[in-house]
C-alpha cells in the first residue's frame, strides 16, 4: 500500500474559495453570485479583490440561478454559491430549463454537502444531490476528495464550457493530493495499485478508502483505490480496467446509495463486465444532528465500513 | 419612425394568420396570448429594438428581449421569421417531430433569436436581470427586454427578481406584463387575483408604466417612452394591457383558447378576419 502522509488538515470549500481567486485572476469574465452565504463559501478573496464581479442575490437561490444563467449570455462565467441542498434540491427546475437545457456555461458550486455538515441536522444534509444532478443531461458533476484537490478542480471548471456541479464540504480534512496537481475533468486518480479488490471513493470518502486500504494490508488483501472525483462523465476505461484485474469492487461516497456514484459504477458493470459489488453509501435515509465524525460512523461511511465491504465482496467472487 | 403605424398593423395581421395557422396545423399550441401580444411583438422588433438578424449567443450591442412565458411562441417564432432571423417557411415546422420550433422556445436546436429555454413559469424576469449585468459589467449600453405572461406572477421566483432589480439598479431592464387577466384555469382575478400590480411592483421600486398592448400606436409610444426613463437607477415595468385572442372574435375575452387549436371550420373563420399583407409562409 503506497503511503499518504499529510501535515495539514483543511476544508474542502476554502479549496473552493482559493481556486475562485485563482480563476477570478486568470479570467476576467469569471463571476461570482451567493445566495446570503459569502463567509461559508469562503468567497471573500474574490469579492475583495474582484468587488465589481460579485453579485449578492440574497436568499433567493431560484433568483440565483436565473441571473448566472443570463449573464452567461454576455460571456460571464458565473460561479453560484450556496449549500449543495439549496444548489439542488431547492432550484431543480431553474437548473434544468434556464441552465442544463439552455446548455449555459454556469458553475454550480456546493458546500456543506452530505452527512459532514454536521449540528445543522438533515434539512440541511442532502444526500441526493449527485442523483439529481448526473441525471441531467450535458450536466458534468465533480466531487473532489481534499482542499487541493478542490482548488484545481475548481480552476479547470472555469475553463471547460457548460454546466458543472462542483460539490465540496465543511469539515476540515487531511491535504494530502498534490498542491501543484493538473485536475483533468473525467479522469480518475489511481490512489493506490491493487490486485484483490477495486475501492471507488469519491469527496470525503477517499481518505476513508486510504485508511481502509492500510488495514486491508495488515489483513493481506491488496486493495486498488481509485478516486473518482468526476461521477460524470463517468472515466469507464479507468474503471474496467480495474475490475477486470481484481474481479470485484466496492463504491465510497457520502451519499444516498440510491442515485449516486455507486449507481453509476453499477450501470456500467452490468452492461460491460458484470462483477460482484458493494456499496458504502447512506442506505435511502435522511442524516440528523451530531459532529461530523459521529455521523458517518453511524451512518457506515467509516474506513471500517469500507474493510468489511471489501471482505465481503472478495468473498462473493467466483 | 422606421414604419408608419399602418405598416406596423399590417405587419401584426400576418404574423396572427401565421399563429393560427401554425396552431391549426398541429392541432396544438397556444394562440390566445400570442394573438393578445402580436402587435406588442410587432412594435418590439420592427420598430423599438435595436437588434440584428445575423444572430450571436451574446447579442453584444444589440437590444436582448426575453420571452418567459414560453407558451406563446407561435406569436414569437412569426415575428422572429418576418423580422429575418430564418425563413418563413419553417413556420410550418412548429411543434412537429425535428423541428427547431420546439412547443416551447428552446436553445437545443438553435433556433436564431432564442437565447434560453422558457415554458416552465417564473424563470425569464431572473435571466433578464443576469443578461443586463452582464451587458453592464461589458460596458454595453443596449436594453435587455423581457415580457411575462401575468398568471406567471403567482410563481415565487418573479418576487425574487422583482425585489433584486431595483436594489441593484438595474435600470437598462424593461420588463413588460402581458396583462390579460386570464389563465387556463380561469380568469385570474378568480384563480388567484393579482390585484394591484402597479402598486406591488411600484412598492419593489419599479418604475411602472401603463400601455394599452392591443393598439399600435399606443404600445409603440408606450415602449419609445419606457426607453427614455432607463439610466435612472430604477427597473421599468410596462403594464400592458391586452385581450387574450385579440384580433379573432370568437377568441378574444376568454381563457377557453388559451391553449386550444382551431378546426377547419374555425381556421377559415379566423382568417376571413386577418388580412394577408405579408404573404403566408
Amino acid at each position: 500500500m503506497k503511503k499518504y502522509t499529510y501535515t495539514e488538515k483543511k476544508d474542502t470549500r476554502s479549496g473552493f474559495g482559493a481556486g475562485l481567486h485563482e480563476a477570478g485572476k486568470r479570467n476576467e469574465n469569471v463571476v461570482a453570485l451567493c445566495a446570503d452565504l459569502v463567509g461559508s463559501l469562503k468567497m471573500d478573496a474574490f469579492i475583495k479583490d474582484f468587488p465589481e464581479r460579485f453579485t449578492q442575490v440574497g436568499i433567493a437561490e431560484a433568483n440565483m440561478i436565473g441571473i448566472a444563467a443570463g449573464m452567461t449570455i454576455g460571456g460571464k462565467i458565473p460561479f453560484t454559491g450556496t449549500f449543495a441542498n439549496f444548489s439542488t434540491g431547492r432550484v431543480y427546475d431553474q437548473i434544468r430549463q434556464s441552465v442544463a437545457y439552455s446548455n449555459k456555461n454556469v458553475k454550480i458550486c456546493a458546500s456543506h454537502a452530505g452527512l459532514t455538515l454536521g449540528e445543522d441536522g438533515a434539512t440541511h444534509q442532502i444526500l441526493e444531490d449527485i442523483g439529481l444532478m448526473k441525471m441531467l443531461p450535458g450536466m458534468v458533476v465533480i466531487n473532489p476528495c481534499d482542499y487541493n484537490q478542490t482548488k484545481a478542480a475548481t480552476i479547470a471548471i472555469a475553463e471547460y464550457e457548460g454546466p458543472v456541479y462542483l460539490r465540496f464540504g465543511r469539515p476540515v480534512i487531511p491535504v494530502f493530493t498534490d498542491p501543484d496537481q493538473k485536475f483533468e475533468i473525467g479522469k480518475a486518480w489511481m490512489v493506490n495499485e491493487g490486485t484483490d479488490v477495486t475501492i471507488i471513493a469519491t469527496g470525503h470518502m477517499v481518505w476513508k478508502a486510504i485508511e481502509a486500504g492500510e488495514k486491508l494490508a495488515e489483513l493481506g488483501i491488496d486493495a486498488e483505490i481509485i478516486n473518482i472525483h468526476t461521477i460524470k462523465p463517468l472515466d469507464e476505461e479507468a474503471i474496467l480496467k480495474s475490475v477486470k484485474k481484481t474481479g470485484c469492487v466496492v463504491t465510497c461516497e457520502e451519499h444516498n446509495k440510491f442515485g449516486g456514484l455507486g449507481e453509476s459504477v453499477a450501470r456500467l458493470l452490468t452492461t460491460e463486465l458484470p462483477t460482484p459489488q458493494e456499496f458504502v453509501a447512506t442506505n435511502d435515509t435522511f442524516g440528523e444532528s451530531g459532529t461530523p465524525d459521529q455521523l458517518m460512523s453511524k451512518y457506515g461511511l467509516d474506513a471500517v465500513n469500507i474493510v468489511e465491504a471489501a471482505q465481503k465482496v472478495i468473498g462473493r467472487k467466483k | 419612425m422606421k414604419h408608419t403605424i399602418k405598416e406596423l398593423e399590417d405587419i401584426a395581421s400576418q404574423i396572427r394568420r401565421d399563429i393560427v395557422r401554425m396552431v391549426h396545423g398541429c392541432q396544438s399550441g397556444h394562440p390566445g396570448a400570442s394573438l393578445g401580444c402580436t402587435d406588442f411583438f410587432t412594435a418590439l422588433y420592427f420598430e423599438v429594438m435595436n437588434h440584428k438578424t445575423d444572430f450571436t449567443m451574446e447579442g453584444a450591442g444589440e437590444d436582448l428581449f426575453f420571452l418567459s412565458n414560453g407558451h406563446i411562441s407561435p406569436v414569437w417564432y412569426s415575428t422572429l421569421a418576418h423580422a429575418g432571423y430564418f425563413d418563413k417557411s419553417e413556420l410550418a415546422t412548429f411543434r412537429k417531430l425535428d423541428s427547431r420550433l420546439q412547443g416551447h422556445p428552446t436553445t437545443h436546436e438553435h433556433l436564431p433569436g432564442v437565447r434560453i429555454a422558457s415554458g416552465s413559469l417564473g424563470q425569464g424576469l431572473s435571466v433578464a436581470i443576469g443578461a443586463a449585468l452582464a451587458k453592464k459589467l461589458n460596458g454595453d449600453k443596449s436594453y435587455v427586454f423581457v415580457l411575462m405572461g401575468d398568471g406567471e406572477l403567482q410563481e415565487g421566483q418573479n418576487w425574487e427578481a422583482a425585489m433584486f432589480a431595483p436594489f441593484n439598479k438595474v435600470d437598462h431592464l424593461i420588463a413588460t406584463v402581458d396583462y390579460n387577466g386570464q389563465q387556463i384555469d380561469g380568469p385570474t382575478s378568480k384563480v388567484l387575483a393579482l390585484d394591484d400590480l402597479q402598486a406591488k411592483f411600484e412598492a419593489f421600486g419599479w418604475h411602472v408604466i401603463n400601455t394599452d398592448g392591443n393598439d399600435m400606436q399606443a404600445i409603440v409610444e408606450g415602449l419609445h417612452y419606457a426607453k427614455t426613463l432607463t439610466g435612472k437607477g430604477k427597473p421599468i415595468l410596462n403594464l400592458m394591457s391586452t385581450q387574450m385572442g385579440a384580433g379573432v372574435d370568437y377568441m378574444m375575452g376568454t381563457h377557453k383558447w388559451h391553449g386550444t387549436a382551431p378546426n377547419d371550420e374555425q381556421l377559415a373563420a379566423a382568417l376571413a378576419q386577418l388580412p394577408e399583407t405579408l404573404g403566408d409562409y
